[in-house]
């Protein structure tokens, strides 16, 4: 598709238009109120106005809690900027509120002063009640620090699709778009990126592609039109980095580096998977470019989805499994047998709050010692971290070439975070791509299944159906070289020994560490995966401050880079915050014997800048 | 070589042996099949390199060692699993599966039961010896309630399954029933195996010589046999006994009955045997304690295989949407211009 964005049409009656330098806006409702949709498109509309931006979508487990419940709120907050910015922001300074519940849920997060838009519509003495409010909040001077602009958006939204012949559930099921449409106005963003999402979406339902595009502009038109706004607010485009661009979330981007790596490896995919939150939008992205040589398997549990995957993958496809923390564990026995046989073998870990079912749709970083540690005996792999949604793209290609020249598993990290958070991003180009080169080995001369490459030990990639190369591998010990089961004492700790040298090898493709800040100083701050964005920005500001702490992120958490250590003698103090209670902290500190202290949260949302602030000054007085 | 137009491939058993010792403990009921398999493959004219047996944990999962093509000994109860996504992405190779009752329908049921309803073009094969031999003697789902074994020394208290039953109620396309004694009918049933397309479940029945010698006396025994084995034939009559003088017909209660030929009975009135008819494989996989056992193929039925149907998708996704264009995925969806 390609893109032309038009300008807004003017507004009749002149209005103040108020320039800002960065919004942070929050949409909620019902879980059923279509508030991650009006979310997601206010997001694509602007990402395609050009701003920089980050969103966090935060919605319950449940797919249609009952209505007007606390529980049942789900949101969608996004963070748009003329300038570079990395988090969904800590507090939001717009609320579009769809009910009381959802009202009661945010309000403790609103700016002073912020804006505060509620469908007047939803306030019924029932859901007030619901939502434990004892009179209404729009009438009882409670809400006298903020602007309010209570409209009546259900009704409107009624009379907006009138004649249509819809009944009134599926009518008012547009209420989201007219929300979208009016909140859109009020901060100048293109809606026609939003109309032809809804062309594409509804094609088949002439009557409510019609029916959501006349919501959008009644929306559109009443903040246009009505005195109640006398001013709209303008975020110019952000100074990006020169390219082309798109809105990603983190699933897309990790569905994408994967599908990307099988084709510079020219090989087969094999995605095998067994639905699971967050992970599952990766499988049915993934499961929707068949024409690319992919193979989704939909398996009967966690077990099956990556055993059929180490099964391809011992054929000479690129064989991926997708999942999350639950599911994770019940893949290691898996994997085991993968570090065993020695055959490349991608999971994705889209980690959730945990333990057990915990709280699946809330971010968290806690499966990092199990991806490392979590199984039998000494059985190392290469474990790696995207830091933001676009760079899913990048580390998921990464995790397959690794994968490939290592023979070796790779588990890679996102978390619920990223999966469903977006940003824009700048699009790759293929040609730029590094080329993954799989020689599968032919040649019977001199053949044994353990013969190791000298640089990398990898052992060679043989494909059955090769012929001369018939043999077996197995999940009992082996003798090195021939690959024969061996109880060897001797031999056993020499073939353990290998397989962790080969893993501590990957070492070698290490890019250099980048340091944020100065390269020595005070405090050194080390993060991984998600927490980058609230990290870059919390040190920035300290930094600001003329304060000195610096900033190392790891994508790379087995092996460690090995310039990490180096970098953390260059500063007096490390701290290590993470969404868990301290597991790359024990890592630091038991591998570099430094004093790291640790920052942990594990509420199943993101780092707020602010909070992290407050411990970095904390110990820089310290 | 270059002569020869198309070489003949001569493969002999000796070419299907591998190098390595067979540790199974000697008078194991594994080495007959083990045999069975090596002098049947060199009929079917596949090259060694097209053949990958697959297996989980247990004596019988030790069979890929033994054979000279390619061979993943994988983990308890999940080779059906790893079997499928081999087949899945290489379509063109023959892959067999080894399992035994333990691993297979203990651990690795759930594994058994959705290789077999995908009907996934593997071959099953499951060793059934009703005990757990590597483990040194436990009993199995298949053991005989009540069975005495070290971990239930007053007697089990698990109902056994039955193992045909289960391959039926899972849609299996092919399900047949061998003895590892029956050297012929294990080679024909192979045979049958391999030339069905689509998944193949054979339950061999097979001695444990140490743990749980016997288990199936009365079938394989030279004297009893006959009154035991019920030979299933396709469009044969079940005639079965010593001389052949019983036969089971559908009694007016709709059960099966025994009864004995020409005490005014003739074989026209007996079942008659139908691969196809599910209703035929179902009293047959039913057969009470009073009946012979079958041997031979239950059910074998066409239809589409997991592996054609999932090739077939991309074929038809590459025709529909053309090959996959990266750059194109990439740029998709609305994309603006940072100068």
């Amino acid at each position: 598709m390609t893109t032309h964005t038009e300008t807004p049409p003017r507004p009749q009656v002149p209005k103040r238009t108020e320039e800002l330098d960065e919004v942070v806006i929050r949409f909620a409702g019902d879980s059923g109120d279509g508030m991650q949709l009006a979310g997601m498109q206010f997001t694509n509309e602007t990402a395609v106005a050009g701003t920089d931006l980050a969103t966090l979508p935060d919605f319950p487990a449940e797919i249609r809690a009952p209505a007007g419940t606390l529980f049942g709120v789900s949101g969608f907050q996004v963070n748009f900027s003329s300038h570079d910015i990395f988090t969904p922001g800590d507090n939001p300074d717009v609320l579009v509120m769809m009910n009381p519940a959802a009202l009661k849920v945010n309000l403790r997060d609103l700016k002073p002063g912020g804006i505060i838009i509620a469908d007047t519509a939803e306030f019924t003495e029932n859901n007030l009640k619901k939502a434990g409010f004892a009179t209404s909040p729009l009438e009882d001077g409670s809400l006298a620090k903020y602007q309010v602009f209570p409209v009546d958006i259900t009704q409107m939204t009624l009379r907006a699709v009138e004649g249509l012949n819809l009944n009134t559930k599926v009518a008012s099921r547009c209420k989201n778009f007219y929300a979208l449409g009016l909140t859109s106005w009020l901060f100048t963003r293109p809606i026609d990126p939003t109309i032809r999402w809804i062309e594409g979406r509804f094609k088949k339902t002439p009557e409510l592609v019609d029916a959501n595009i006349r919501a959008l502009k009644a929306g559109y038109h009443f903040g246009e039109t009505a005195e109640m706004f006398a001013v709209q607010y303008e975020v110019k485009p952000a100074r990006l980095v020169p390219g082309k661009y798109r809105n990603i979330t983190g699933n897309s981007a990790t569905a994408l580096g994967f599908i990307a790596a099988a084709e510079r490896a020219g090989l087969p995919l094999f995605l095998g998977s067994y639905p699971i939150t967050p992970a599952s939008d990766v499988l049915h992205e993934v499961a929707s470019y068949k024409n690319f040589n992919v193979y989704t398997f939909q398996a009967e549990d966690e077990i099956a989805a990556v055993g059929a995957a180490l099964g391809a993958a011992y054929g000479g496809a690129i064989g991926i499994c997708t999942t999350s923390g639950p599911g994770m564990l019940l893949k290691q026995e898996m994997i085991n047998l993968a570090v065993m046989v020695e055959l490349p073998l991608i999971i994705a870990d889209i980690q959730r709050a945990g333990p057990s079912t915990g709280m699946p749709t809330k971010t968290e970083q806690a499966d990092l010692l199990m991806a490392i540690y979590g199984r039998a005996s000494e059985s190392p792999v290469v474990v790696l971290a995207p830091a933001t949604p676009g760079e899913c793209f990048f580390m998921a290609f990464e995790a397959v070439r690794l994968a490939a020249k290592y023979m070796v598993p790779v588990i890679y990290m996102s978390d619920g975070y990223l999966a469903n958070g977006a940003e824009p991003w700048k699009i790759p180009k293929v040609s730029e791509l590094p080329q993954i080169d799989v020689q599968f080995r032919t040649s019977p001369e001199g053949f044994q299944p353990y013969l190791r490459d000298p640089e990398t030990l990898a052992r060679a990639w043989v494909k059955p159906g090769t012929p001369g190369l018939e043999h077996r591998i197995g999940g009992l010990a082996k003798e090195d070289v021939t690959g024969h089961v061996s109880y060897d004492p001797i031999n056993n700790e020499k073939m353990v020994r290998l397989r962790a040298e080969k893993v501590a090898r990957v070492a070698m493709d290490i890019p250099r560490t980048d340091v944020r800040g100065d390269p020595s100083g005070k405090l050194l701050v080390i993060g991984w995966g998600s927490t980058y964005g609230a990290l870059v920005e919390a040190t920035e500001r300290v930094r600001a401050q003329g304060k000195s702490v610096s900033h190392v992120h790891l994508r790379y958490l087995n092996p460690l880079p090995p310039d990490l250590k180096e970098i953390i003698r260059r500063f007096e103090r490390v701290l290590v915050p993470e969404l868990n209670t301290g597991q790359l902290l024990k890592i630091i500190r038991a591998e570099y014997l430094v004093d790291a202290k640790g920052m942990n949260k594990i509420q199943g949302y993101p780092f707020k800048v602010g909070e992290l602030m407050q411990k970095i000054q904390e110990l820089l007085e310290e | 070589m270059s002569q020869a137009a198309t070489p003949m491939l001569k493969l002999t058993r000796k070419d299907f042996m591998s190098d390595q010792e067979v540790r199974w403990c000697p008078g194991c009921g594994d080495y007959a099949i083990l045999a069975q398999m090596q002098k049947v493959l060199p009929e079917l004219g596949i090259p060694r390199d097209q053949l990958v047996f697959v297996s989980g944990i247990g004596c019988a999962s030790r069979f890929p060692y033994y054979m000279n093509t390619y061979g993943f000994h994988t983990i308890h109860g999940r080779a059906p699993a790893i079997a499928t996504g081999l087949k899945i992405s290489r379509p063109e190779l023959h892959v067999w599966v080894v399992t035994g009752d333990g691993d297979g329908l203990s651990i690795g049921g759930n594994h058994l039961i959705h290789a077999l309803r995908r009907n996934v073009d593997i071959k099953i094969l499951l060793f059934n010896n009703r005990i757990y031999g590597l483990t040194k003697g436990q009993y199995s789902p298949t053991s005989e309630l009540g069975k005495v074994t070290k971990s239930t020394p007053f007697g089990s208290l698990d109902y056994p399954i039955n193992p045909i039953e289960i391959a039926l109620g899972a849609e299996a396309t092919f399900v047949a029933r061998s003895v590892d004694v029956e050297t012929k009918h294990l080679q024909e049933t192979l045979r049958r195996a391999h030339e069905h397309k689509g998944s193949a479940f054979i339950e061999i029945l097979q001695n444990c010589n140490v743990f749980n010698d016997g288990a199936w006396e009365p079938i394989t025994d030279r004297a009893t046999k006959g009154d035991h084995q019920l030979v299933l034939e396709q469009g044969k009559p079940l005639v079965f006994g010593k001389n052949r003088e019983k036969g089971i017909r559908l009694g007016k209660d709709m059960n099966p009955e025994i009864v004995t030929l020409g005490e005014g009975v003739d074989t026209s009135q007996l079942l008659v045997h139908d691969e196809t008819n599910p209703s035929m494989a179902y009293i047959l996989s039913r057969l009470g304690p009073q009946f012979p056992t079958p041997i031979g193929v239950f059910r074998a039925v066409k239809r589409m295989t997991y592996d054609e149907g999932a090739n077939a998708q991309i074929e038809s996704a590459k025709k529909r949407l053309g090959p996959g264009d990266l750059e194109a995925i990439l740029n998709r969806g609305d994309t603006w211009v940072v100068k």
